[in-house]
């Protein structure tokens, strides 16, 4: 065997991943303006149908434009594995030499760049429509900023484990629908307790241990379920 | 070397083959035969380690690829059925990627050149959605041209879809590479007229031990 051919092969799957997805992001920037626009939409109906009362928007405010970002959320998420799966791209990034999770992450960090990332520096402009407080703004783009990429990473999973499945967006909603609950509760609860002049820090440590749960454990099942998906 | 030892494969309830042993030497050339649906595709793709076999195992160099995952995968090239390209990307970005990914080194030069060398020198800077099935197998092909230090091709039907010029050309890269040390395994229905000897497996005498 020459030389040459044993040369070992070493590479760096992580930062040429991201790249390629963050291009493709904005190659299909229609598509991600479509989820920001149905963020706004939905987080715009609700005081059509409860009504314009200032004190009453504002204790709903939080909840609403979170339980948008999450429904935003989701929208994009069937996309994140299934062009790749289709293509034969993903069975090739399952024979690289590095470790899945190292793609996997890369691939949900710019899936959270290009959606999640986005929903949070437009939250400021729904809030100020249900009429919070400047420090109730930052209060909800601090849960914001620390609650979508656990959204990101707990939906990669639910990506990965319904891909090639028939209906896989409306299964994916029933399965990490359930999961998001408690990001939810304590992103909206922040802002309330704020509000209630109560100490938020139990919310955000909770969040963000959930953050550091979620990027420890997302990635392997993650991969895992990928790998599956391939077999 | 790579070594297949009592491999047996199910697709669902179905046994494709069993007790498939073969060992695979440097500068061998392997051709895998038999109908559509014998079991052809899922034999590469358990050589890949892409899916786990029934039974048997598969060693690369002596060791179970399953257990040296990394090094078998960073000396294997596998080429499916799919062409693995995205048709938003150029086909310059889609070479690229799949280099930098894989852990070849290719610069955007040396992934124009490997185009260009193959015949795709006008649609370098197309979306790869344009591209007909024959010019998307040809990004493949290029693949092949920036792998030669790899020393295991894997590949699945690389003769579909490409014109006679480009069946003689990619002949010729996977003799070069056999010759130059490398083995090369693949799947086809016709006979490219390579200049080395090849040798063949047919998984269809197989089934016909497995007595159907």
């Amino acid at each position: 065997m020459s030389a040459a051919i044993e040369t070992k092969v070493g590479g760096n799957a992580f930062t040429a991943v991201l790249r390629r997805d963050l291009l493709l992001a904005w190659r299909t920037r229609a598509d991600l303006l479509i989820a920001l626009s149905f963020f706004l939409v939905v987080a715009s109906l609700f005081p059509f149908g409860v009504g314009a009362e200032t004190n009453q928007l504002r204790a709903i405010g939080p909840g609403v434009v979170w339980v948008a970002a999450l429904l935003a959320t989701l929208l994009a998420l069937p996309r994140m594995f299934s062009q790749d799966f289709e293509s034969g791209v993903l069975e090739q990034l399952l024979l690289s030499p590095e470790p899945p999770i190292v793609w996997v992450l890369a691939k949900i960090l710019s899936h959270w760049l290009a959606t999640g990332a986005p929903l949070v520096l437009m939250a400021p402009l729904l809030a100020l429509m249900y009429g919070l407080q400047a420090d109730e703004i930052g209060v909800l783009v601090a849960t914001l900023a620390l609650g979508t990429p656990i959204l990101s990473l707990i939906g990669a999973v639910g990506a990965a484990l319904t891909l090639g499945l028939r209906g896989a967006g409306s299964l994916l909603a029933l399965l990490v629908l359930p999961l998001f609950v408690p990001v939810l509760v304590f992103g909206a609860g922040a802002v309330d307790a704020y509000a209630g002049s109560m100490s938020i820090k139990a919310h955000l440590l909770l969040m963000g241990g959930g953050l550091l749960g979620a990027l420890a454990l997302a990635p392997f099942a993650c991969a895992a379920s990928l790998r599956l998906a391939l077999e | 070397m790579l070594e297949i030892n009592n491999l047996a494969c199910l697709r669902g309830d179905r046994l494709l083959f069993r007790q498939l042993s073969l060992s695979v030497q440097t500068g061998e050339l392997w051709r895998v035969l038999g109908a559509n649906g014998v079991g052809k595709t899922s034999l590469l793709r358990l050589l890949c380690g892409l899916t786990t076999p029934e039974a048997g195992e598969v060693l690369w160099q002596g060791k179970s690829i399953r257990q040296e995952r990394e090094d078998f995968h960073a000396a294997l090239l596998y080429l499916g059925h799919a062409p693995a390209l995205n048709d938003l990307l150029t086909p310059v970005e889609n070479l690229r990627f799949a280099c930098a990914f894989g852990g070849d080194e290719a610069s955007e030069a040396d992934c124009k050149s490997a185009l260009s060398r193959i015949g795709l020198s006008r649609q370098l800077d197309l979306p790869a959605k344009v591209l007909s099935q024959g010019q998307r197998r040809r990004v493949g092909l290029a693949r092949l041209l920036l792998a030669t230090r790899r020393p295991l091709w894997i590949l699945d039907e690389p003769f579909t879809a490409l014109d006679v010029a480009a069946v003689g050309e990619l002949a010729d890269v996977i003799t070069q590479h056999a010759s130059a040390g490398g083995m090369v395994i693949f799947t086809s229905h016709q006979d490219a007229g390579f200049s080395v000897p090849v040798r063949t497996l047919d998984i269809g005498e197989l089934r016909g031990e497995l007595g159907e």
